[in-house]
């Protein structure tokens, strides 16, 4: 055997804080072989990402500490290194791509410019050679007509475009390790499919080591030779990828495997009467130019879209970023403007204003996506969830309304005494629980979840899931569910809707569209999101 | 310690907004980190205690310097002469005001009863007729008995020859008692710059919640009107203004408040911009919630940081202000206590060097309290410093 690339020995990092120093990692140990695929899996709080920016010693120091161990690379301790030293690393012999391509690039320089910067710093090279350089790996990354968009800024371009930039420039000084840290968490299924196919196959033609840091076991599974599964700062297992997949031997990692979103939806009545419908919904933002502000055009976000939901189903609606699935549960609510018939228990509400629309907004809620931005920072949780009961049931004495404030934390699964804690105090998959908690208190019976599970880990989503599946069991609720993930959305809706660039493409029984997709573009989402259980058969068809 | 956590909470819980009221009891652990940051910075939390003593002990000015007596006892009945005008009538005299100070009254009052003086003797308005020599005069600790009370009838063995008609920072040019004026001065600036700041604040942070939470053709509007506004040279405008309107105590406080009321518009508007666009703001819109009680509840919260991290500045800049106006003559009444008046005597008097040096003290103690406070307020805010180390 020969020497590992990459040596991590007995890892520490401490953070400073105010209540003294909290352990992030404690005691990781793995190594790396040349042209090796090494993910680390784990959670977020897992100490995997602060890992990872350790080798590179990109953490705040000197926030940041390492009170033990040593990163060894190429006979060399880069966690003693001095400044001058680790730049010489950086971006040379060691790379990185990081989670979101826009705030990785700089808004402000172009495309030449943000990877040729490399080039000229680590090689010395000229602005022609470099210029050259830059365009051959832009060739290699898979941007179209890559002289063409040397100029261009990084809004110009589009997410996947923006991440193969990112990667451009990780590769610029061929890298002997590529560190990528959840590469592909921002982008939408089909161009993580891509980017992760594009990393694969540079890998095979330079040879370089790639370490994988993700939260998704489906990338594991797909990417990594070798896997580290992380909890608490520590590696709990590790293994040839296969071999933990087929026989995980440690708790965490089997609580893990088997997060996955579960279970059926529970069966409606077909004959049951629409609760909400809409007819030709439109929602179009003018684009508007020049002095005048004259309106040349639309982004047509949601484009004649015909709905109706049944009373007590669940339509999931899926599409990837710009479909226009989040616009329309917010038109339906009447939470942006739009033209359209849109009947709400039998009475037209298209037209109502904003004030007559407040007593009916008691029937229907909405579920965010992001727990960390819906809750006002600055409120208790109880005041919170009893916010909407003083606009809908003002009549309620102060003890009823703490009674039935207490009764839905409690529904939710959480313990009413926390009722005057704060939000921030709350882990992710509890605050998407006081979220729900705000929207059932008023006893609703159409709720818009807007991707309520996408921000959560993948064990929490499970849990909220099957959450969500035991709250319309019991007050028959009606569900518009808004997802990216199809795997969640097997696992609760009846009815399914597939939407690209605001248009519907598919629309029918889940069951049915599972089973066999009818159009192209539902096919490649399938694909992308099932793409185990696809590579699998292919290797079985082999 | 407790005491403590007591006497500064005060500030905090005085500005906040109603929803912090209601959870007064326990304080938020966001507030609790802050108290917490702020009791760490020493100095600030020193200006703050030494600030709050001389505020209230000058709030309490008339029971401190003043030219009547606190209690007395003539002919057998208790007087409160310092809350009662008692005609001199009453004491055989004939004006309609009594003036204490005058030996007949005195003599007359102490041969049938007692009274009890303030510690000083004299209100800012009083004018010392039994100084000898000529005024500004020194400081009374710096001069001979026979200096102090050459001017008394008796001399030294004068029963006024006392401590309590000591001038303890000697007297201005119109024989008025330096100390005195000192109390009641530093009293209506920093009462002057309290309402100047509240009254600023409140106009701001209205002007620009309505800014930052409409936008569109309101805040365009509105921006462009503030950026005429803030483009007037304020200084020579009030000065033109005050040579018009006599101005009084309100009037003046009218006047700056038209200028300084544009000074938090910019950062609260920019907290509103931002805050409007939150998740739980639009939560909040499909909750039914007005929109005055989104921006209540929901958004002024945010902007009452940036509020709070301003307000001491604001103060010193206010309390600056009003100086600099007195200084000039433009500001307070004449008559009136005033920093800026003293500095100005100070100035005319040079070879008086009490005059200039309590004024420059004065001015500068305060406006240093103000600032160390200020930076304490800002460290405590600041959320870099209250999650150092957090990656």
């Amino acid at each position: 055997m020969n020497e590992p690339l990459l040596r991590i020995d007995d890892l520490h990092v401490d953070f400073a804080t105010e209540h003294g120093k909290s352990h992030a990692v404690r005691g990781v140990s793995f190594h790396i072989q040349p042209g090796q695929t090494v993910a680390l899996v784990g959670e977020s709080g897992s100490g995997k990402s602060v890992t990872a920016l350790s080798v590179l010693r990109l953490l705040p120091y000197p926030a940041a500490s390492h009170p033990k161990g040593r990163i060894l690379y190429g006979g060399q301790d880069l966690l003693s290194l001095d400044d001058h030293g680790i730049r010489a690393v950086r971006g040379n012999d060691i790379s990185m791509i990081f989670q979101e391509p826009m705030s990785s690039l700089n808004p402000l320089h172009t495309v030449e410019r943000q990877v040729s910067e490399a080039l000229i710093l680590h090689r010395g090279m000229r602005r022609s050679a470099a210029r050259a350089r830059t365009i051959e790996l832009l060739t290699e990354v898979g941007i179209p007509d890559p002289a063409s968009r040397l100029g261009d800024f990084p809004h110009q371009l589009s997410g996947g475009q923006r991440q193969r930039v990112m990667i451009a420039m990780a590769l610029a000084n061929e890298p002997k390790l590529l560190i990528a840290d959840e590469p592909t968490t921002a982008l939408d299924v089909t161009i993580q499919a891509q980017i992760l196919e594009l990393l694969m196959s540079l890998q095979k033609k330079r040879g370089m080591a790639i370490l994988f840091i993700t939260h998704d076991l489906q990338i594991v599974r797909r990417m990594a030779e070798i896997t580290h599964v992380m909890t608490e700062g520590k590696i709990v297992e590790s293994g040839p990828t296969e071999a933990i997949f087929a026989n995980p031997q440690h708790s965490y990692t089997r609580k893990l495997l088997a997060a996955e979103p579960k279970g059926q939806p529970p069966a409606t009545d077909a004959s049951a009467p629409p609760i909400v419908s809409a007819e030709k919904l439109r929602v179009w933002f003018p684009i508007k130019r020049g002095l005048l502000r004259r309106t040349v055009g639309h982004i047509k976000a949601v484009d004649d879209v015909d709905v109706a939901i049944r009373r007590g189903e669940t339509l999931g609606v899926v599409g990837e970023s710009g479909s226009g699935k989040t616009t329309l549960g917010r038109a339906l609510l009447r939470l942006v403007s739009s033209e359209g018939r849109i009947v709400y228990l039998g009475r037209d509400v298209d037209k109502l204003s904003w004030r007559a629309m407040r007593p009916l907004r008691k029937d229907m809620q909405i579920v965010f996506q992001d727990p960390f931005g819906s809750l006002s920072p600055r409120m208790a949780v109880a005041e919170i969830v009893a916010e909407g009961l003083s606009v809908h049931a003002p009549q309620l004495s102060p003890a009823d309304r703490d009674a039935r404030v207490a009764q839905a934390l409690t529904e939710v699964g959480l313990d009413p005494a926390d009722g005057s804690r704060y939000p921030h105090e709350f882990s992710g998959g509890q605050r998407q629980r006081i979220a729900i908690a705000r929207a059932m208190v008023l006893e609703p019976k159409f709720v818009v979840l807007d991707e309520p599970t996408s921000a959560l880990d993948m064990s929490v989503q499970a849990q909220v899931v099957d959450l969500l599946r035991e709250l319309q069991r019991r007050h028959g609720l009606t569900y518009l569910f808004i997802s990216h993930d199809l795997r969640v959305v097997r696992a609760l809706a009846n009815e399914l809707m597939v939407m690209r660039g605001g248009k519907v493409v598919e629309h029918g029984p889940a069951a049915d569209i599972f089973a066999a997709p009818k159009s192209e573009y539902t096919r490649a989402l399938m694909a992308a999101a099932f793409r185990v259980e696809a590579a699998q058969s292919a290797e079985v068809a082999q | 310690m407790h005491a403590t956590l007591a006497g500064i909470r005060t500030p905090f819980v005085a500005f906040a907004p109603a929803e912090h009221a209601r959870s007064a009891p326990r304080l938020s652990p966001i507030n609790q980190r802050r108290l917490k940051i702020f009791n760490a910075n020493k100095r600030g939390v020193w200006s703050l205690w030494i600030f709050l003593v001389l505020f209230i002990i000058t709030m309490f000015a008339e029971l401190i310097a003043n030219d009547r007596p606190l209690v007395a006892s003539y002919r057998g009945e208790l007087l409160f002469p310092v809350v009662v005008n008692y005609p001199e009538s009453k004491f055989g005299g004939f004006l309609a005001e009594t003036i204490y100070r005058d030996p007949f009254i005195a003599d007359e009052i102490n041969a049938n009863g007692w009274m009890i003086w303030p510690p000083i003797r004299y209100s800012y308005s009083t004018v010392d007729e039994s100084l000898a020599g000529a005024v500004p005069s020194k400081p009374s600790w710096l001069q001979t008995v026979e200096e102090r009370c050459g001017g008394y009838p008796l001399g030294p063995a004068d029963p006024s020859c006392t401590i309590g008609n000591f001038h303890w920072l000697g007297t201005d040019d119109q024989g008025r008692d330096v100390m005195a004026r000192l109390i009641y001065g530093f009293r209506i600036s920093v009462l002057f710059g309290l309402i100047l700041t509240v009254l600023s604040s409140i106009v701001g942070v209205g002007a620009g919640a309505l800014q930052g939470y409409l936008g569109g053709w309101v805040d365009l509007t509105a921006q462009r009107v503030i950026e005429v506004w803030t483009s007037i040279p304020s200084l020579y405008l009030l000065l033109i203004i005050s040579s018009v309107i006599a101005p009084s105590f309100w009037v003046l406080l009218g006047i700056l408040l038209l200028f300084s009321w544009t000074a938090l518009v910019g950062i609260v508007r920019a907290e509103f911009l931002r805050a409007r666009n939150f998740e739980y703001v639009a939560a909040a819109r499909a909750l039914g919630v007005s929109n005055g009680r989104i921006m209540l509840a929901h958004l002024l919260p945010n902007a009452m940081v940036a509020t709070l991290t301003f307000m001491p500045f604001i103060l010193a800049g206010s309390v600056t202000t009003l100086t600099a106006l007195d200084f000039l003559g433009f500001g307070l009444p004449v008559g009136s206590p005033s920093l800026g008046e003293l500095l100005a005597q100070g100035k005319e008097n040079l070879s008086a060097w009490w005059l200039g040096l309590t004024g420059f003290f004065t001015v500068s103690i305060i406006l240093t309290l103000l600032v160390f406070i200020g930076e304490a307020v800002r460290d405590a805010f600041d959320p870099r410093k209250t999650f150092a180390g957090r990656a």
